[in-house]
């Protein structure tokens, strides 16, 4: 029972993660219909910027740690949104109403250059920190501890998803946001700026992604170039697991694909965990093409 | 990043008075985003100390892309608008300022000297064509012409360089350097063609093509390794096992559509790499299978110097001095039988009814199932024949290499050769060739740049996706034309 609920936390906090990768994919696929392969880039990015962010803040001499955190959360969320805004400005904005693999192409060489580019710069070698963040809180006596950064991980994606419903649930932002998710040339006729709300839609994603490549990097402490690939994977493979277009579907997707790596690489190995979370993927594809939350596709003749 | 903006429906007018202000503000914009992109990244870079991860601050770097992000920003605005001429001379001026003076850092010479000959380039071509800039239509159309003119020439160019490839190892040029490069070539043209058949015939997304080659290769290396196969049994074999892996992934995920079923491709690849990797009682694990045997000739003889019992070997039989180079013709002579026998069945294929149906439900899905073509069972035929040549290719790759581990068919592989589908011009026999020699053959060439090498790579992949979206040689005649009429003048259906 109290390993069950140990891995339940890591699985939600690893989900977490994915999730919130997730809704830059879904945001993205929904609005232009085209699959960003850099996105996994972009978190890897983030992740690297709340690294050295700490570590300038270390040779400043700042080690307050509450000050640092929030230092590294908004300085790796505004950077790496210049990274999202300028990755759209100039590999797919010129791409709008190309073929379908053209952006695709584009955005595969894309994550080649971003990766290379990260590893020229700050070499290959993979990056280890001391934990920022120590400590444990146990509850049920002792017999679960969580630390304070999955915990913190939990309810920072809580919070920005709450904020981020509300973006796009309430705000004007939102709604333009929605109306060209549905239709771009309507909403362009009705005075919506579409660049700039795509625009916008990557500059949110790769915010998102920014938060989740500084809590990977509290939570396990290491990173590397190449940590993109496979979270990227992973995360689309949530945001259509989810149903691709559907926020909560993101989240949602994010969640099952972390818990089912957590429960899978507790209970049964963790070589195989990968395996596991792409044979559910066939699976959910065969038998709910449309993802858990996403609506029914209708074809047009 | 000094990329010339296509932004669509910019207004072409030669303005008569040159916005300053507006030229100005759009540099400095362009500028202020660079100084964000590189502060954190190349301003600051983190270097491993015995006492953990330092720190070190590279303030020349930033201030060098800073300004020239602007000054090219600025040079290409003000060619826009008319100023080509002065903004040559100031950009060769830079380059030659660079090339000449002592400068401080290295840095600021590859600023000068990059920056200002790629400005001088964009001004020259602004200059001599009279135009400030093409527009996407304009030259599209300009492409597709020269396509097209190609592509009809390659019925002339394609017996030359096929007679070429022929001869290339009986000419003094060939040692080995050159074979190996050209059995590399072979080996992406082969694996391009192959995939051709899924991505530009049946227009399947497929992202996990090396999947098969892998398939391929382990087969007959398992296969030799454990039973002691030699390489003639082998290839079908291993043609066959990816064939049989194509529909084993093909049955469920086909009727997936587009962007869903190249997901699960990718995912597909991966799973089949972490097989490799975990199931190391049997594959070996990540240290891979080595000593894998070398192909006989045809079974008849070896190519070392002292057979095994019982065999020939190759210069005895023929009556030819030993040379190691023996081995390496053979392979390459085999790797380019392959790839021919690959292309000659696309192209003969193309015009049977199941290549017909390829096409058609590339064109429109909907619309051929209606007039009566089974959907699914043509996919999983493309996509079963295609796995057979990655498999052909995977094994042919297994026995020159000797060596095979899962770190030879990551993603990366299969990315690299749906770019070489892509960039060639989806569908584009000729195109695979020429994107191959680009995509493959520029880095090989370029192989003490190293690290900048694959950055090149991506950084190319964008652009002539951004040049030329529709792939390099794309262009597409009718099939068939009404009364043998007249051919219409834009190239067939474009996407």
């Amino acid at each position: 029972m109290e390993y069950f609920l140990q891995q339940l936390i890591n699985g939600l906090s690893l989900g977490a993660i994915y999730g919130l990768i997730a809704i830059g994919y879904t945001m993205v696929y929904g609005i232009i219909g085209m699959i960003n392969f850099a996105h996994g880039e972009i978190y890897m990015i983030g992740s690297f910027v709340a690294l050295i962010t700490f570590l300038a803040l270390g040779a400043l001499g700042i080690t307050w740690v509450p000050l640092a955190l929030v230092v590294m959360l908004a300085a790796s969320m505004l950077f790496t949104s210049v990274y999202g805004w300028t990755v759209e400005r100039i590999a797919y904005r010129p791409l709008r109403n190309s073929p379908r693999l053209a952006p695709l192409i584009s955005a595969i060489g894309m994550s080649i250059f971003l990766q290379n580019y990260m590893q020229i710069l700050q070499g290959a070698r993979s990056k280890p920190l001391q934990p920022i963040l120590p400590g444990n809180l146990t509850i049920l006596d002792g017999a679960v501890s969580v630390s304070y950064v999955r915990l913190a991980t939990i309810v920072l994606t809580l919070a920005l998803m709450i904020g981020f419903t509300i973006l796009i649930n309430k705000t004007s932002l939102g709604r333009a946001q929605r109306a060209c998710e549905q239709d771009k040339k309507m909403a362009g006729l009705l005075g919506v700026n579409v660049d700039r709300i795509i625009s916008l839609t990557f500059v949110m994603g790769a915010a998102l992604a920014a938060v989740a490549g500084m809590m990977v990097l509290l939570i396990y402490g290491v990173i590397d170039f190449y940590i993109g690939f496979l979270a990227g994977v992973k995360s689309f493979t949530a945001a259509v697991l989810g149903g691709v277009g559907s926020l909560p579907g993101a989240m949602l997707g994010g969640v099952v694909i972390g818990l089912i790596e957590s429960f899978w690489s507790g209970y049964v190995g963790s070589e195989w965990k990968d395996v596991a979370t792409f044979t559910l993927l066939v699976l959910v594809l065969i038998f709910r093409p449309t993802g858990l939350l996403g609506r029914p596709e209708i074809e047009k003749v | 990043m000094t990329m010339p903006s296509h932004a669509a429906g910019a207004p072409h007018v030669a303005a008569k008075a040159v916005d300053w202000s507006g030229s100005l503000r759009d540099a400095g914009f362009a500028a202020f985003v660079a100084l964000l992109l590189t502060v954190p990244l190349v301003g600051l870079r983190t270097i491993d100390r015995p006492t953990g991860l330092g720190i070190e601050a590279r303030p020349e770097e930033v201030v060098a892309s800073v300004l020239l992000v602007f000054f090219g920003r600025l040079g290409l605005g003000l060619i826009g608008q008319g100023l080509a001429l002065p903004v040559l001379f100031l950009a060769l001026a830079a380059a030659a300022v660079g090339l000449a003076i002592p400068l401080p850092t290295q840095v600021l010479r590859l600023v000068l000297v990059a920056g200002g000959g790629i400005i001088a380039l964009r001004a020259a071509f602004a200059v001599t064509t009279h135009r400030s800039k093409l527009t996407l239509a304009e030259r599209d159309r300009k492409m597709d012409r020269v396509a097209a003119q190609v592509q009809h020439a390659t019925k002339y160019i394609a017996p030359v360089a096929f007679i070429g490839a022929v001869l290339l190892p009986m000419t003094p040029l060939a040692d080995r350097q050159l074979l190996d490069i050209g059995i590399l070539l072979l080996t992406y043209i082969m694996l391009g063609w192959g995939l051709n058949i899924v991505v530009g015939l049946a227009g399947l997304l497929d992202l996990g093509y090396v999947a098969f080659y892998a398939v391929g290769a382990y087969s007959y290396a398992l296969l030799a390794h454990y039973f002691g196969l030699s390489f003639w049994v082998c290839l079908p074999l291993a043609g066959l096992l990816a064939a049989f892996s194509g529909v084993l992934l093909g049955f469920p995920v086909l009727r997936l559509r587009g962007d869903y079923f190249a997901i699960v491709t990718l995912g597909f690849g991966e799973i089949v790499r972490i097989i490799l990797v975990n199931w190391y009682q049997f594959t070996g694990g990540p240290n891979g299978i080595s000593g894998i045997p070398r192909p006989s000739f045809f079974g008849l003889a070896e190519f070392s110097r002292t057979p095994a019992e019982g065999m020939a070997a190759f210069h005895e039989l023929f009556g030819l001095e030993f040379s190691p180079l023996h081995r390496i013709v053979f392979m390459y002579y085999l790797i380019l039988a392959l790839a021919l026998a690959v292309n000659l069945f696309t192209l003969r294929i193309r015009k049977l009814p199941l290549g017909r149906a390829w096409e058609a439900l590339r064109e429109d899905e909907i619309a051929s199932a209606s007039l009566g073509i089974n959907r699914t069972n043509m996919k999983l035929a493309a996509f079963a024949i295609a796995a057979m040549f990655g498999g052909f290719a995977g094994s042919f790759f297994a026995t020159r290499q000797g060596f095979i581990s899962p770190e030879s068919f990551t993603f990366i592989e299969s990315a690299i050769i749906l770019a070489i589908v892509v960039l060639g011009g989806m569908g584009s026999q000729a195109g695979v060739v020429v994107a191959t020699l680009l995509v493959i053959g520029l880095p090989e060439a370029f192989r003490e740049l190293a690290d900048y090498r694959m950055l090149a790579f991506g950084m190319g992949m964008v652009v002539i996706m951004l040049w030329r979206p529709r792939g390099l040689l794309a262009h597409r005649d009718p099939t068939i034309l009404l009364h043998g009429g007249k051919k219409p003048a834009t190239g067939g259906a474009a996407r």
